[in-house]
Order: C-alpha cells, then sequence, then structure tokens
C-alpha cells in the first residue's frame, strides 16, 4: 500500500502546478507563411524544370549519339560496300592465255591493298573462258588464270591460305553473244568474298 | 542411202515396154546385173524402167512390206537402223517407203515370175529374181505368230532363206521395246553380212548443264542426270551399265559413277577441294582415270574403282597442263591431251604413266591446238579435234602409221566420239547454223544429224548395251 500515497501526490503536485500557471502558453503548431511557400513552390518547379531540361539533354544528347552512331554505321556500310565493288572488279585475258596483263596488274594490287586493310578477309578466284576453245581444256585454262591471279597476289605478301581458287572453264559466261565482244568478256577471273567480309575497311 | 528409180544419174531407156523386155532379157542372160526399180512417179502406167550397173557398190537391201500392221513400228525402226548402219544400200520399192505395203506386191504378180501371194512379206516363196532385178541382195520379212515377231532373211542372189530370227518383243509401251528392236536389226545386219552392228547402241550427252540419253537413231531421249547441278563429261564404263560423268560443286568438280539401270550414284573418292574433270573407265572397268586442276595446273590421275581408294598420280606437268585420258581398248595405254609443247597436243603414255610420248604429230608454231582425244573400240585409231584456221576440225589418227588425217571441213566440229563399230563417230557440229549432234560413217563419208536440237554437246557413244542393261527408269 506505500505505492498510492505517491500517486496521490503526484496528482497533487500537477493540480497545483497547473493552479499557478496563470495563462496558457503560446500554440506552438506552424502558422501558415505565404512567403515560404511560394518560394517552395518555385525551388520545386525549378527543381522539376531543371531534371526536365537534364532529361531532354540527355535524350538528346542520346539521340545525337545513336545518330553518330547509325550514321558511322553507314559510313562504315557504304565504305564497305566501296571496297566490295572494288574487290570485284574482274580482270581479264587474252585468247587462249593465263598471263596477267600489264593492265590488270593495278586491279590487283587493289584487291592486295584491300587484303592488306582486312585481314579476316578470304577470297575465290574463279577463272573463266570463252566459247571458242574445247570445253573440257577450257577447265585446265581457267584452272591456270584463277591461278596466275592467285600467284600475283601472293607474291606481294598475301597468306596463301585466304585464297582459294575455282575454273568454270566457258561454262558461266557472262556475255551471251557469240563475238570479240563477247569473248573478251568472258575470258576473266572473278573474285568473291568467302568471308569477313560484313565490315570491310578502306584501304 | 536409199535408192530409188529412175534418177538423173541413171540410163533411162524408152520406150517403155522395150525396157520391160530389156530387163527380163537381161535378168535371164545375166542375173548379177543390177536393175533398179520402177520410178515411183510412173509406176502406175507400168511403162518405165531405169537400169544401172555399178560395180563395188554395197549390198543392196529391202524391207519387204507385209501385215500385220502392229509390226509397223517394228519395221520402221528396222529399217530405219539398217539404213543408219551404212553398210546396205536401202532399196526402196515403189510407193516410195519400203515399209508402206500397196504398190510394192503389184510388180511381184504383173511381172508374171512366181507369184507369192500373201504381199510378198510371207516367209516362202519370194521373187528372188524380182528382188534381185531391184537390186536386192538381201530382203528382210517381218511377220506376227501369235506373241512373237519372227524376222526372215532371205538371200536373194541364194534364193533361199538365210537365217530366221524368233523373238518375242516387249509391248511397245514398254521402255525396252526400242532397244530390243534394235538388238533384231542388229541380228539382221550380223547374219547377213558377219559384222556386228550397233544399233542397240546410246548415247549420252550434254545439254543444258544436264546428262541426257538417246537412241542411235535419234529416238527416246531421256533425261539421265540425277540432281540440278551443272555436269560435264558423261562417259561410258565398257560393260554399258554404268557411266561416269563431273559436277561443279562449290569450289570443285566432283566426279560421278553412276548405274544406267538404277540411277543411282556414288561419288568417287576425291581430296575432296580439286577440280576433277573428264573420268575415263579402264576396259576392264576397275579405274577410273580422269583430270584433276590444281594450282600447280592440271594432270591425269587414276583412282581405284572397286574400292573408292589408291589415288595415282601419272602426270607431272609443273608448268604445263596434261588432261582428258582416254584408254587403249587393251586397257595398256593412255592417249591424253599436253600443253608441254606449248598449244595442247595428243600424247600417248604406258596405262601406270611410263613412257609418255608425242602421239598425233604436228607443225610447232603452225598446228593448232589439239583437244579432246578418244581411242576406237578397234584400237586402230584416236579421233580428237584440231584448230584448222580458228575453228575446230575433227580428225583421226592412224594409231600404227602415227598419221592423221582431217574428216570435216563444213563448220565448226569438235568433240568426237567413237561407236562401238569403230567406223562411225558421233560429234557435235554448226555446219547447219546452230550446234548440234552429227554421225558421220568414215566408209561412206555419210553424215546425218543425230537430233534436231541445238545446245547438245560432249557426246559419249556407248558400247554395243547388254540385255540386262535395257531398262532405265
Amino acid at each position: 500500500m506505500r505505492r498510492l500515497p505517491l500517486l496521490v501526490l503526484a496528482g497533487l503536485a500537477a493540480a497545483a502546478l497547473a493552479a499557478c500557471g496563470g495563462s496558457p502558453p503560446p500554440q506552438t503548431a506552424p502558422q501558415p507563411n505565404a512567403d515560404s511557400i511560394a518560394a517552395a513552390e518555385r525551388a520545386e518547379a525549378d527543381r522539376r524544370a531543371r531534371e526536365e531540361a537534364d532529361a531532354r539533354a540527355r535524350e538528346e544528347a542520346e539521340r545525337i549519339a545513336r545518330q553518330r552512331a547509325a550514321d558511322s554505321l553507314a559510313a562504315m556500310g557504304r565504305t564497305t560496300e566501296a571496297v566490295r565493288t572494288m574487290l570485284a572488279t574482274m580482270i581479264h585475258f587474252d585468247f587462249d592465255k593465263s598471263n596477267i596483263r600489264p593492265d590488270d596488274a593495278g586491279v590487283l594490287d587493289q584487291k592486295i591493298s584491300i587484303l592488306q586493310a582486312n585481314p579476316n578477309l578470304r577470297i575465290r578466284i574463279s577463272g573463266h573462258c570463252d566459247e571458242r576453245g574445247s570445253d573440257e581444256y577450257n577447265l585446265a585454262l581457267g584452272n591456270r588464270r584463277a591461278t596466275s591471279a592467285k600467284q600475283y597476289v601472293v607474291s606481294h605478301g598475301i597468306d596463301a591460305g585466304r585464297i582459294e581458287t575455282v575454273s568454270y572453264g566457258e561454262e558461266r559466261p557472262i556475255a551471251q553473244g557469240h563475238d570479240e565482244t563477247a569473248w573478251a568478256q568472258n575470258r576473266r577471273d572473278e573474285f568473291e568474298i568467302l568471308s569477313g567480309g560484313d565490315a570491310l575497311r578502306h584501304p | 542411202m536409199s535408192r530409188t528409180a529412175g534418177q538423173s544419174d541413171r540410163r533411162t531407156v524408152a520406150p517403155a515396154r522395150a525396157a520391160a523386155l530389156l530387163a527380163g532379157a537381161v535378168l535371164s542372160v545375166c542375173p548379177t546385173v543390177r536393175l533398179s526399180g520402177q520410178d515411183s512417179s510412173v509406176v502406175d502406167r507400168g511403162v518405165r524402167v531405169g537400169i544401172i550397173y555399178r560395180p563395188g557398190v554395197r549390198p543392196g537391201m529391202v524391207l519387204l512390206p507385209g501385215r500385220p500392221a502392229v509390226l509397223d513400228s517394228v519395221r520402221a525402226i528396222v529399217a530405219r537402223d539398217l539404213d543408219y548402219s551404212d553398210r546396205f544400200e536401202m532399196i526402196t520399192l515403189p510407193g516410195g517407203d519400203s515399209i508402206r505395203l500397196g504398190a510394192a506386191a503389184n510388180p511381184t504378180r504383173s511381172s508374171g515370175r512366181g507369184r507369192t501371194g500373201g504381199g510378198g512379206g510371207e516367209a516362202a516363196g519370194l521373187n528372188y529374181p524380182l528382188f534381185q532385178a531391184l537390186g536386192a541382195d538381201f530382203a528382210v520379212a517381218l511377220a506376227q505368230a501369235t506373241d512373237t515377231t519372227v524376222v526372215t532373211l532371205h538371200d536373194v542372189a541364194a534364193g533361199g532363206v538365210r537365217r530366221e530370227v524368233k523373238k518375242r518383243l516387249p509391248p511397245l509401251t514398254s521402255p525396252d521395246f526400242r532397244l530390243a528392236v534394235h538388238r533384231l536389226a542388229d541380228q539382221v545386219l550380223q547374219a547377213s553380212l558377219g559384222a556386228p552392228g550397233v544399233a542397240a547402241s546410246r548415247l549420252l550427252f550434254v545439254m543444258d548443264g544436264k546428262v541426257w540419253q538417246i537412241d542411235q537413231d535419234g529416238a527416246d531421249k531421256r533425261l539421265v542426270s540425277s540432281s540440278d547441278r551443272q555436269a560435264m563429261s558423261p562417259a561410258w564404263a565398257a560393260d554399258g551399265r554404268r557411266f561416269a560423268y563431273m559436277e561443279f560443286w562449290a569450289g570443285h568438280g566432283q566426279l560421278f559413277v553412276q548405274d544406267m539401270a538404277t540411277g543411282k550414284r556414288a561419288a568417287v573418292v576425291t581430296t575432296g577441294a580439286a577440280l576433277d574433270f573428264t573420268p575415263a573407265f579402264s576396259p576392264d572397268g576397275k579405274t577410273l582415270a580422269f583430270s584433276r586442276a590444281i594450282e600447280e595446273g592440271t594432270d591425269v590421275y587414276t583412282v581405284n574403282l572397286k574400292d573408292n581408294c589408291c589415288l595415282q598420280r601419272l602426270t607431272v606437268g609443273r608448268f604445263s597442263d596434261n588432261l582428258s585420258p582416254t584408254y587403249s581398248p587393251d586397257g595398256q595405254r593412255i592417249a591424253f591431251v599436253s600443253t608441254r609443247a606449248g598449244l595442247p597436243q595428243i600424247y600417248v603414255m604406258a596405262a601406270d604413266g611410263t613412257d609418255q610420248q608425242l602421239f598425233a604429230p604436228f607443225d610447232y608454231g603452225v598446228t593448232g591446238s589439239s583437244n579432246a582425244p578418244e581411242w576406237s573400240p578397234d584400237g586402230q585409231s584416236v579421233a580428237f579435234h584440231r584448230d584448222v584456221a580458228g575453228t575446230l576440225q575433227v580428225f583421226v589418227l592412224d594409231v600404227r602409221t602415227r598419221t592423221v588425217r582431217q574428216l570435216t571441213s563444213v563448220g565448226r566440229n569438235e568433240d568426237p566420239t567413237w561407236a562401238p563399230d569403230s567406223r562411225h563417230l558421233c560429234f557435235v557440229s554448226d555446219r547447219s547454223g546452230y550446234r548440234q549432234l552429227w554421225i558421220i560413217d568414215l566408209e561412206t563419208g555419210r553424215i546425218r544429224p543425230l537430233l534436231q536440237q541445238s545446245g547438245a554437246r560432249l557426246p559419249a557413244w556407248s558400247p554395243r548395251l547388254p540385255e540386262t542393261a535395257a531398262s532405265t527408269p
């Protein structure tokens, strides 16, 4: 029973304190301040604006980056296409001959540069003949024509393993006529990409 | 070559009745003198007879018209085969066509000699003097006895039946029918002249990148290629049951051997990366020789077909090409093309590659390129083509004397291939304005187109085809 008097005392003290307190203490709850609200709103708006601007800037930057990437891809594609076209340029031969003509050496030099600039590139050279020779002998002659181009390229430092050769004799003419114009076009070497030709560097 | 009466090179005796009398007189006095038949344009009046005496001509052959009509196709095929053998003067009976019945039987009767009845096609009672008067040495009659076809060969001079062949032919619709009839024609030739014919043979050739076969008389063209890839250089095995050819694959040429009867084919072993072409069977069928093009050049190789193994290199060209091998029929030697002297020319070596030497002589710096040799089945000749003034011509090399003679001169002529009788050659010619296959008889010089289609090339004439190789699916 000793705790009860303490509680009573505490209650009395509290009552006494309350009785001699006089006027109540001022309200401490915040009063709205118009100026600070406006400031805060401004700050908030500024922040949002900044964020939006940043986002726009980022988007713009990204867009530009994407554009740049696309542009460079297109440029690269254009380059690849240009290099492919250079690579596909045919060389031609005299009747029943397989030696490289002097005016075709430059064409082969260009192919050497391309092969040097694109070390993963592998190609196939196919030799072709006109219809005047013997059908079966022309397979051997076409083989000579493909091989002489390969030998030229290899003699300028290109790895022989990067070049395949094949002969189609007179079986795949590109000009169908039966005159010297057509024959001259058909006595040729063609160059095609076997692998490593997806993105070619200009030499 | 058919012989018709009344042509410009024959002396015509008139008036006609006198001629008829004279014909009878000549016949009775000198039976060996050949008389031509009646001119078909006036035969209905029965008044004109041409007379000609030509010593040393080929024996006359007449194919008798007759019934039944079911034999018309057989008769047509046999007549054409005998004609295309180039060993007979085919005698066209009045009426224009020896296979048509009609006018032919009437002169027999009207001549008053040996009435035969039954249209002259029956085996018995042929009017031999009449046919002798027509210039015939042999007469062939066809008849049908239930399901058996009876071929009777009459020896006109001897006045009797030389041989009778009975054969059950496959039905007209059977793929074996034509070959069976061709065999009948060959039997007639064998029985009459003792020479084996080439009627029962076919040719392979390339058209539009595919391999085709065709009977030697130009009928029954069929596709034998079994893939869509571009093919070249078909070559027969000596047994006539298989053939080899080359097909273009990505970056190389693959050789195949295909069975004629089943159409099944097997790839010939290669390194897988080379360009192999111009296959040629050894006569025993065990070895396949071919050309192989690698970066070093083109050379002749052989492979063991039975075990699909054992690649052997026969030539080492270094700075020249060696290609297009063809075996001698005894299998001992191989003729081939080599550029060792500059332009391609025809060389020969032992079958193991030793003893290589020039085969067809040429003038250095003058003679043009020579290519596509094929050794004849009798071993005596090698046919090839040679560039003459910018175009190709067919030549034949005499193996014993090593002399060459030019066979063709009209247009461009190339890629000759021998018939099994070693006297006919098929080759490609543009003499008619476009390239097609032609057949020439070396004995008579007679030439005929095999095809009327352009674009056919690289022909390969079969050996005489065995019975069991007849069917093709």
